[in-house]
């Protein structure tokens, strides 16, 4: 039971900032933007977040920054691909390869640096519940965060006329701006959010995973994120599945180590990639599924005639 | 205010234009970013973009890392003009070094002179299956090849450590995760004497030539560029697009197969881990520099090969991060697409309002 | 094209043949070092680096050292090491045993320059190779894991099954049979030198499947930040890493390359230099036990002070038989001691040892 109940809680740390990048990713896709560059916003998020903690001593500046840092290079990607109307592929993959190339220049005075750990919440009574209650009742705050934030983003784009208005934007930004939405402003504001997703997701990563800053510590995570976003179908319910999903097969290869059995550590790695190759296959065979959920403009150039 | 106008053309000279203007604006970012990193700006640049120039050796390796960089990137080009987004070119990479690495190690000790080209043709082909998955998937169930393409560069780098942690590891090598030193007839012969420099090189300038002929001279490339501008009409003319999709996908893995396995077989010289550094995500910055022409792309090439030279001058001599040179990278494709507006788009005060240009959404016209 | 090529290749051979400049006399000798991490990593690189320094501090002026961190062990080693040795450096010191080709590769091509390749197995006339024997380290702090083990698991992060790593495994677990014959290691690959996120995971899992003291032969400090932090013991590694475990650090196992940095830069400076293959151990301080942390008992502190001793004086070696293989063959006779030869192919665990080494 202990080691079920282990291995729960490990997931849940593995899984937390693929939630966060791929919760805010779904939103700006959703707006009609493919902002490829989630590694290089994630990798900023984390070492910004590591660099205000050590500084400032207080976890929330930590977090605030990460979140402010990752923002700001998803402005940057707007600022090419809504106002210059640059190629959103390209521009992302320059995102990422400046952030990745610009955090290890950031961290480079904060290697080998170490933080004490991260804070988990602790509700006398109920996180004494055996097995629910550390996995319910006992995790850190950015924890019950990832989750409100699915919550809060599945309430908005199905509940409210803002979410409406963006999702509008992005089935059609050619009627959008000619009822009168502002099509560019609404993409920077879904941008934004998404980056500043991405960095908290980099947050997590330094703060509380390691907690440590270390050179190309993302390691891929960004672009699992946006391959969950798919493998979601654009829905904010289904991303966090897929991101537990994820999650649960990275410590589970590790156990199975543990364990002795006898399987290669690289082929149990490679599962995740193919998992989600074959939803991908899945939803989109039929076209008119796909259509559904996918946002027509995705990664569409807009500009506006009038 | 400013408002921006599209051109009723895209403008030739700015074609040419942007691409200095970019790396312009890149050294002058580079210069601010240093001094407020608290690094000496001037000296970094020097050794970052002029120090390699004055060195032979720094040449040779120029050639060394632009042999890859060109021959990836110019058969990405042909899928970009297409809007055929391969962004997994770094997978086909590594399975062309595994299968024509594959092929040296099972002839191993033999050599003779066939060996190198069936190494060569054998990488290739691994590189072209490889991206034959998501051509299929692409044409047969419509999935996204961004996102497969890019799911088995993981994929593929796995298997490569499982390989070199297993089937191919070298037999003598105390368990270490990398297969053995090539025979002397499987490595690519020098093309500079006592340099790295090898004859991959004459194959990436080759390959540049081909797909120039192919873009300019024939059908099909006609074909592709119609497909990337004007998806519809293409349709309407009656071109394949699965047709057109399998094309991209064959000729860009194809060539970086090739360029797997001259990596493998040329600087390396076995199997390791870590043979995959990047290459096939540069080489897409590359292609953008080099605004998908076959000779743009050389010079691209050539540049992007600099600033991983000097960037590893900078590291040696300044102890700044390995990573600098990717920041460099970033910001010099940032810039390029920053200014590339300025091809398809004219700047105007919006002092009254303008007269909106006949026809809705612009052209964007890849550029050329 | 031809007649260019033809012009290159000139060149390249003057450059080549070209003789270094005479050394003058007050010139300092350049002494450049290649790290596979980086040098904050707190480990093994750290380690090295303060060998570069313990050098600067013993030859003040008559030196200039270089060193480039975070070098990969694939393409780009050998261009940063024919860099550095382009660049005048008469002492090349390459860290890791990935970059073993690379060396012998370039040393081909710069004979006047001397090569020091630390944990490989091939030499050349100005290629010397050093190593440390850890398992003489491992084997005692095994003793410790065994004492202070409550649930009998020790938990291993490996990296590489090569035999440097596979006699580390091997000695500490003979080392803990020695306390505790039901003793039980279980090891996770994690197949990387230096990934915290990676080695973070594994030291969980192993804590999660009943390990209380964790060994590792990876670099990073992460895995002694996870014991500290779930109130369990763990073993530094490379160099002392309290700072990150004040409470769960039993000890480290120190590597201290500096005497052996300091007697090579001299051996250059008088030309004395000649191809050497090192493998020294406690007995000649190459591989240190560091203070015991607060928790070690004063009787597991005697034990451990009292193996050292009988290894240093040679009266224990850690691969003393009757010792059989995993699958039960026999390898070494009553009282016979391995071999060097033996050790440095290792590729097998010993009986008893669980789980199996990656293929």
């Amino acid at each position: 039971m202990d080691l079920v109940l282990n291995i729960l809680l490990g997931v849940v740390v593995a899984a937390t900032p693929l939630v966060f990048a791929s919760i805010g990713e779904l939103v700006a896709e959703k707006s009609g933007v493919l902002n490829l560059g989630v590694e290089g916003m994630m990798i900023i998020g984390a070492v910004a977040a590591f660099a205000a903690t050590v500084g400032s001593g207080s976890y929330i500046v930590g977090i605030l920054v990460g979140a402010l840092a990752g923002a700001t290079m998803a402005f940057l990607f707007g600022a090419l691909t809504l106002t210059l109307m640059s190629n959103q592929v390209a521009c992302g993959l320059a995102l990422t390869l400046f952030g990745l190339g610009l955090s290890a220049l950031i961290g480079q005075a904060y290697s080998g640096i170490s933080l004490p750990q991260f804070p988990r919440v602790d509700i006398p009574l109920l996180t004494d519940i055996p097995f629910i209650g550390p996995l319910v009742f006992g995790q850190d705050a950015l924890v019950y965060l990832s989750f409100a934030l699915v919550a809060g983003v599945g309430w908005f784009l199905t509940r409210t006329r803002a979410g409406l208005i963006l999702r509008a934007v992005g089935e059609n930004h050619e009627a959008a701006h000619g009822i009168g939405y502002p099509v560019v402003a609404i993409r920077y504001l879904a941008v934004m959010f998404g980056g500043a997703c991405a960095g908290l997701g980099g947050a997590y990563l330094s703060l509380v995973q390691t907690p440590l800053w270390v050179e190309k510590m993302s390691a891929g995570r960004g672009w699992i994120a946006l391959a969950l976003v798919v493998f979601a179908s654009w829905r904010p319910l289904r991303a966090l599945g897929g991101a537990y999903l994820f999650g649960g097969i990275t410590i589970l290869q590790l156990h199975s180590q543990a364990l002795g059995l006898k399987i290669d550590a690289q082929i149990l790695s490679m599962l995740p990639y193919l998992a989600t190759i074959v939803v991908l296959v899945v939803i989109s065979r039929d076209r008119m599924k796909m259509k559904l959920n996918a946002p027509s403009c995705l990664g569409k150039v807009f500009y506006a005639t009038s | 205010m400013f408002r921006l106008v599209p051109r009723k053309e895209p403008n030739r000279a700015m074609l040419y234009a942007t691409p200095f203007l970019a790396v312009a604006l890149t050294i002058v970012a580079g210069f601010l970013l240093f001094g407020a990193l608290g690094k000496d700006p001037l000296h970094a640049l020097f050794l970052i973009f002029l120090k390699p120039l004055t060195d032979f050796n720094s040449l040779a390796e120029m050639l060394v890392k632009a042999t890859p960089l060109v021959l990836i990137a110019t058969g990405l080009a042909i899928g970009f003009r297409a809007g055929v987004w391969n962004i997994g070119a770094e997978g086909q990479f590594t399975i062309g070094a595994i299968t024509g690495g594959s092929v040296a190690l099972a002839a191993y000790p033999d050599g003779g002179p066939l060996l190198l080209p069936l190494m060569a043709v054998a990488g290739a082909l691994g590189g072209m299956a490889w991206a034959a998955i998501p051509a299929f998937l692409r044409t047969r169930f419509n999935a996204s090849e961004i996102l497969v393409s890019l799911m088995l560069v993981y994929v593929a780098t796995l298997l490569l450590s499982f390989l070199v942690h297993g089937a191919l590891r070298d037999p003598e090598g105390f368990n270490f995760p990398e297969s053995r030193l090539f025979q002397e007839d499987a490595h690519v012969p020098a093309l500079i004497p006592d340099t790295r420099a090898h004859i991959g090189f004459l194959v990436a300038l080759f390959a540049v030539a081909a797909a120039y002929v192919y873009l300019e001279r024939l059908i099909l490339g006609f074909q592709v560029k119609v497909l990337g501008q004007a998806p519809r009409a293409a349709r309407f003319a009656g071109y394949s697009e699965k047709r057109i999709v399998w094309t991209c996908f064959m000729i860009s893995g194809a060539l970086a197969g090739v360029a797997g396995l001259f990596e493998a077989a040329g600087p390396v010289g076995q199997l390791v881990p870590s043979l995959p550094v990047g290459y096939g995500f540069t080489a897409i910055i590359v292609a953008f520099l080099g605004r998908l022409h076959p000779v743009g792309i050389l010079f691209a090439g050539l540049l992007m090969a600099l600033t991983y030279i000097g960037g590893e001058t900078a590291q040696i001599e300044m102890s700044l991060p390995s990573a600098t040179t990717s920041v460099f990278q970033g910001m010099l494709l940032f810039f390029l697409l920053a200014t590339d507006v300025l091809v398809n788009f004219r700047v105007a005060r919006t002092a009254k309002p303008l007269a909106t240009p006949s026809g809705a959404a612009p052209k964007l016209k890849p550029a050329e | 094209m031809k007649r260019a090529i033809r012009m290159f290749a000139a060149l390249a051979a003057a450059a080549s043949l070209a003789p270094g400049a005479p050394a003058i006399a007050d010139e300092p000798l350049k002494v450049a070092f290649v790290y596979v991490g980086p040098i904050g990593d707190h480990g093994w690189s750290y380690q090295h680096d303060a060998g570069r320094k313990a050098v600067e501090k013993e030859f003040g002026d008559k030196v200039k050292t270089t060193f480039v961190e975070n070098v990969s062990e694939g393409p780009d080693a050998e261009r940063v090491i024919a860099q550095l040795a382009q660049g005048g450096n008469k002492l090349i010191f390459t860290t890791s045993f990935g970059f073993m080709n690379p060396t012998i590769k370039v040393a081909s091509r710069f004979p006047g320059v001397k090569f020091e390749h630390a944990t490989g197995f091939k030499t050349a006339k100005n290629v010397s190779i050093y190593n440390a024997r850890f398992y003489e380290g491992r084997y005692v702090i095994g003793q410790i894991a065994a004492k202070m083990s409550k649930s009998g698991t020790i938990g291993y992060i490996a990296s590489f099954p090569i035999p440097e790593v596979v006699m580390g495994i091997n000695a500490a677990y003979l080392g803990a049979k020695s306390i505790n014959p039901n003793i039980k290691i279980k090891t996770i690959w994690v197949s990387s030198w230096f990934d915290p996120g990676k080695e973070a995971d594994a030291a969980k899992a192993l804590v999660d499947q009943g390990a209380d003291v964790l060994m590792q032969h990876t670099d990073s400090p992460a895995a002694m930040k996870l014991a500290e932090e779930r109130g369990i013991y763990a073993f530094g590694q490379a160099s002392d890493m309290k700072t990150f475990g004040p409470k769960a650090q039993l000890t480290s196992i120190v590597d201290d390359w500096n005497y052996y940095y300091i007697d090579r830069v001299k051996a250059v400076m008088d030309g004395s230099w000649a191809t050497k293959d090192t493998w020294d151990g406690l007995k000649q301080k190459m591989v240190e036990i560091a203070p015991y942390g607060p928790a070690v008992p004063d009787d597991v502190k005697a034990l451990a002070d009292a193996t050292k001793e009988k290894i240093i004086s040679g009266e224990l070696h850690p691969f003393t038989g009757p010792l059989a293989k995993q699958d039960g063959t026999p390898w070494l006779k009553d009282g016979e001691k391995a071999s060097d030869k033996d050790l440095l192919s290792m590729n097998f665990f010993v009986q008893g040892v669980e789980g199996s080494l990656p293929k």
